[in-house]
């Protein structure tokens, strides 16, 4: 089932709050959906921390879509 | 323009900021503005909301170009970037609200975040107690975070509703230069300024408007936060915008203690009462309302001219609290609190109880 954590519309800190919360569900890939560019810099710092890996940042309308992943 | 788009979100770019901005505050000190107050975001929006006739305590008003430059740097800046976005609908009126207690809060201690940092790099010592209430207050709200506190999402909107705030700001800062203070008078026309006191001191105009200009347009690249900075740490031990912080207390220790303007103690500092317990619980209530809301003062003037029309409210319910803390008696003086200080941190506090408690994510 694909993981996903929708913190469009979300203001600091609640983008990087979920983010941990499904990462501490455990390893394998979450896509995050975010709508600003300081949300995507920490969802992005908060993965690097906790020793995700980046697999993609695409940019979709006005929002960002993140990969990332842990094995 | 990559290069720099990214410059400032590094974490050479948040320490800078933070250097930048305590470097910027006693100096604004040394060319006019108040003691121990080169830059406080809540002081300031007190000023304006007493130089708009909201409140009469006539030693406090003034239209503080700091603030309208902050916000306007920030939305060319934003503008500049591409990241100015209309957006609103995340509990406008609880965000109006949650800025009036904070301000209530904040006029208790007699200070914003910034202050309390600025006051304690100038060696008064009663800042120790406020700075251990605002991180009191980040942990509260931080607890409702953990717990599943949500105020809802914000959804795009048009570009006047982005807009308007920055706008405003601009009209502020016309009014100045419309109706400049007249020596020696209360008012000119319809604004209101003070003779005597903090309100009477200030910066020459360019220097205030250059130096918000550029604090402004650097906050905007960099997101720096004091709140924030406190917040992360507690939440999910992330350093970065505090590092910031750390930045600006250590560079403004630096700059006054160069300008002869660091006098370490407790008594006889200046705009500020010896009050401790009230020091640390003026805080406390600024810092819970300040972390619901999602930033510290200066940021929430970042994010409301970047477009967000919740940050907008908030200032607006700051400036709002201002003139209630001054017209009811809540807010302190430099001899002590106001007589219904009480009063208005227990409304305070159980208002961000509720909103705590019941803004639950379902």
């Amino acid at each position: 089932m694909e993981r996903m954590v929708d913190a469009r519309g979300l203001a600091c800190p609640e983008p990087v709050l979920l983010t941990l919360k499904e990462m501490k569900k455990g390893k394998g890939q979450i896509t995050i959906l975010v709508d600003a560019e300081v949300s995507k810099e920490n969802v992005l710092r908060a993965a690097k921390r906790e020793g995700w890996h980046v697999v993609s940042i695409e940019r979709v309308g006005n929002d960002y879509r993140i990969l990332i992943k842990c094995e | 323009m990559a290069g720099l788009k990214r410059l400032f979100s590094t974490r050479k770019g948040i320490v800078f900021t933070g250097i930048l901005i305590g470097i910027v505050a006693p100096l604004l000190q040394r060319f006019g503005n108040p003691p121990n107050m080169g830059i406080c975001i809540a002081c300031f929006e007190r000023d304006i909301a007493g130089a708009l006739g909201l409140h009469r305590a006539t030693v406090v008003q003034y239209l503080r170009p700091e603030i309208m430059a902050i916000a306007i740097g920030s939305f060319f800046s934003s503008l500049l970037f591409r990241e100015f976005r209309p957006r609103t609908g995340s509990s406008p009126l609880i965000r109006f609200m949650l800025g009036f207690f904070g301000m209530v809060g904040a006029l208790i201690f007699l200070g914003c975040p910034w202050r309390a940092l600025i006051r304690l790099s100038a060696g008064d010592l009663n800042a120790v107690l406020g700075i251990l209430g605002l991180v009191a207050g980040i942990w509260t709200g931080a607890f409702f975070l953990q717990m599943g506190y949500n105020p809802g999402r914000k959804i795009d909107s048009h570009f006047l509703v982005g807009s308007s705030f920055a706008i405003a700001m601009a009209f502020l800062l016309f009014l100045l230069f419309y109706f400049p203070p007249v020596s020696g008078q209360q008012q000119s026309d319809i604004i209101f300024y003070s003779v005597n006191g903090p309100g009477s001191m200030h910066a020459p105009y360019a220097v205030s408007i250059a130096f918000g200009l550029l604090i402004g347009f650097v906050m905007q690249r960099s997101r720096f936060c004091s709140i924030g900075g406190i917040r992360d740490l507690i939440l999910y031990r992330e350093a970065h915008l505090f590092l910031g912080v750390a930045g600006l207390v250590a560079a403004a220790f630096f700059t006054n203690l160069f300008l002869g303007q660091f006098h370490a103690g407790f008594s006889n500092q200046p705009i500020a009462h010896t009050e401790s317990l009230w020091n640390f619980l003026g805080m406390l209530l600024a810092g819970l309302c300040f972390t619901l809301a999602g930033g510290c003062p200066a940021r929430q003037l970042v994010l409301a001219a970047e477009g967000d029309g919740d940050s907008a409210l908030f200032v607006f319910g700051m400036i709002m609290g201002a003139a209630f803390s001054h017209n009811f008696g809540l807010a302190s003086s430099p001899k002590g609190i106001g007589p219904h200080a009480l009063g208005g941190l227990i409304t305070g506090l159980a208002f961000c109880l509720l909103v705590g408690f019941t803004m639950r994510r379902r």
